[in-house]
């Protein structure tokens, strides 16, 4: 991978996210009191709007829901194509993010396809990207 | 004074075009005066100012005008006025300046989207594009996986449709040869050459399954919607347009945690606001930044089932100009240029009064609806000429 990515900005709500790939855990926010996933990560619940919330450690699993093969170079040094993708996370029902999948040809993603989480490092984040399962 | 209704009636454009130099402002004012002849108000009359995102300075082309700017240039006594991006989309403008109305606080509001991305594009030591550092908001969802455009984000719902209910690129053409059509009929559209099934076709991707013909391409141009007071239509000499009902609602305010878009709540919505139906619209315009929103806004609007998009615009003679159902009859953003959502509205304005020359829908058409928004974004107005 040439260009560096954009990287997120790291505050308390989101750290537990970016750099659970330093542990190799995926990392959800999840209400204590209703169970609920919450994504983005914020510190009340959505569903119930209790504020005992805490990062959780899921499978890292998951599903392709949907995706997009990018051919656009959006900046010079980008290199394309690559798979931009929709993952639904196992464990963690509502929750999706977007992802790249990497490790296949672009032609081999689909939707459905079981997917692995795996972590690219930069600088102090670590990126969640997903490849298949085969 | 409070009224069920508010009105349309002044609508204005600049010069369209990509590069332009005459100044962002200038524009603005040329589509203001052009609203304002055609209402037979003057500025004086002028009481209240909405705009929609108001001025980004990060993104001087993306919006280099603000409402408070207008106001002050144009030396307008504001009894109200309002710019910002957290709203239901463009067109949420247009709701907020018939709700400012219908509760009294103004009579007449001048409603204006500014574009000027082809212009700062071209002169970026005028109009920069900041470059900050660390991403924050929701663009940390997305931009770390160079998802970077709201083409990628729009075709990974595109590609769900594709896969889900067999959307196919010829159905999906229909949206772009509809509008470069249409487009050759306005001669203030942005993008005048014939396009081709074979064209499309053989376009390059952009991210699956949106070629470069199913995007729209940066445009200069202002466009101005002037809504009124029931109580202050005497002062107007033009035909006033209703709004019938709005709409703007979103289940989950996010690019990728919802299932499908907006424009499917914000389009049960509208009809519930109403007793008119589907059936009575006599033309749709439909915001089609990248052309599958029209298709989901078809469906949204309850014009075909939910996944009948596809089939519903199939071989393109439904949503032609003379088809049962016109679409985008100045030729969307796609043929008419990036007008970003207002166009949507002038248009539906210009058909409901019959003034569409060589691009005018037959019959009599008295219902038109008119959209902004993709993604998590959506307005929608139902506009009847009485
Ligand atoms: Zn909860």
């Amino acid at each position: 991978m040439a260009a560096p990515r954009p990287l997120p900005r790291l505050d308390s709500d989101n750290t537990a996210f970016w750099t659970g790939g330093k542990d190799n855990e995926l990392r959800i926010m999840r209400c204590r009191d209703c169970a609920a996933f919450i994504h983005p990560p914020r510190p009340v619940c959505r569903n119930c709007l209790s504020d005992n919330v805490a990062p959780e450690v899921v499978a890292g699993t998951g599903v392709v829901d949907t995706f997009t093969v990018n051919h656009q170079k959006w900046h010079p040094a980008m290199e394309v194509p690559f798979v931009v993708a929709r993952v639904a996370i196992d464990g963690a029902p509502g929750v999706y993010l977007t992802t790249n999948i990497v490790g296949c040809a672009v032609d081999d993603v689909d939707i459905g396809d079981r997917v692995r989480v795996m972590f690219e490092q930069q600088d102090d984040v670590y990126l969640p990207m997903f490849e298949k399962i085969s | 004074m409070s009224s069920d209704y508010a009105y349309i009636t002044g609508i204005g454009q600049s010069e369209v075009g990509m590069r332009l130099t005459r100044h962002p402002l200038s524009l603005t004012v040329d589509a203001v005066r052009e609203a304002l002849d055609e209402a037979g108000l003057d500025i004086s009359q002028i009481d209240g100012v909405s705009t929609y995102p108001g001025r980004v300075s990060a993104m001087l082309g993306f919006s280099p005008v603000g409402a408070d700017e207008l106001v002050d240039a144009l030396g307008i006594r504001a009894s109200w006025y309002a710019g910002g991006m957290e709203i239901s989309s463009q067109l949420g403008a247009v709701t907020a300046a018939a709700m400012a109305v219908r509760t009294g606080q103004a009579r007449h509001v001048i409603c204006f989207r500014t574009v000027y991305e082809a212009a700062a594009m071209a002169r970026p030591e005028e109009y920069p594009m900041s470059r900050r550092g660390r991403v924050d908001g929701y663009s940390q969802w997305t931009a770390p996986f160079n998802a970077l455009s709201a083409a990628v984000w729009t075709a990974q719902y595109a590609m769900r449709h594709v896969k889900q209910y067999g959307l196919t690129r010829e159905q999906l053409a229909q949206i772009a040869l509809t509008d470069r059509a249409n487009a050759l009929l306005n001669p203030r559209a942005l993008v005048r050459e014939p396009l081709t099934m074979d064209d499309y076709m053989s376009a390059r991707m952009i991210s699956t399954p949106l070629c470069l013909f199913d995007c729209d391409r940066y445009t200069d141009a202002s466009t101005v919607i002037i809504v009124s007071a029931a109580d202050a239509l005497d002062e107007v000499s033009c035909t006033p347009v209703r709004i019938e009902a709005m709409a703007g609602s979103v289940e989950r305010l996010s690019w990728d945690q919802a299932e499908w878009m907006a424009c499917y709540p914000t389009g049960e919505d509208l009809w519930k606001r109403t007793d008119y139906t589907p059936a009575d619209v006599d033309t749709v315009q439909l915001y089609d930044g990248f052309s599958f929103q029209a298709v989901a806004w078809l469906e949204g609007l309850g014009f075909c089932e939910r996944g009948e998009g596809g089939r519903f615009i199939e071989g393109g003679t439904r949503i032609a100009l003379d088809g049962e159902l016109p679409l985008n009859t100045f030729g969307g953003q796609i043929g008419g240029g990036r007008l970003h959502g207002f166009g949507f509205a002038h248009e539906a304005v210009v058909q409901l009064r019959g003034k569409g020359e060589a691009r005018q829908i037959q019959g009599d058409p008295r219902v038109a609806v008119c959209t902004s928004g993709g993604g998590p974004l959506a307005t929608a107005l139902l506009l009847v000429r009485d």
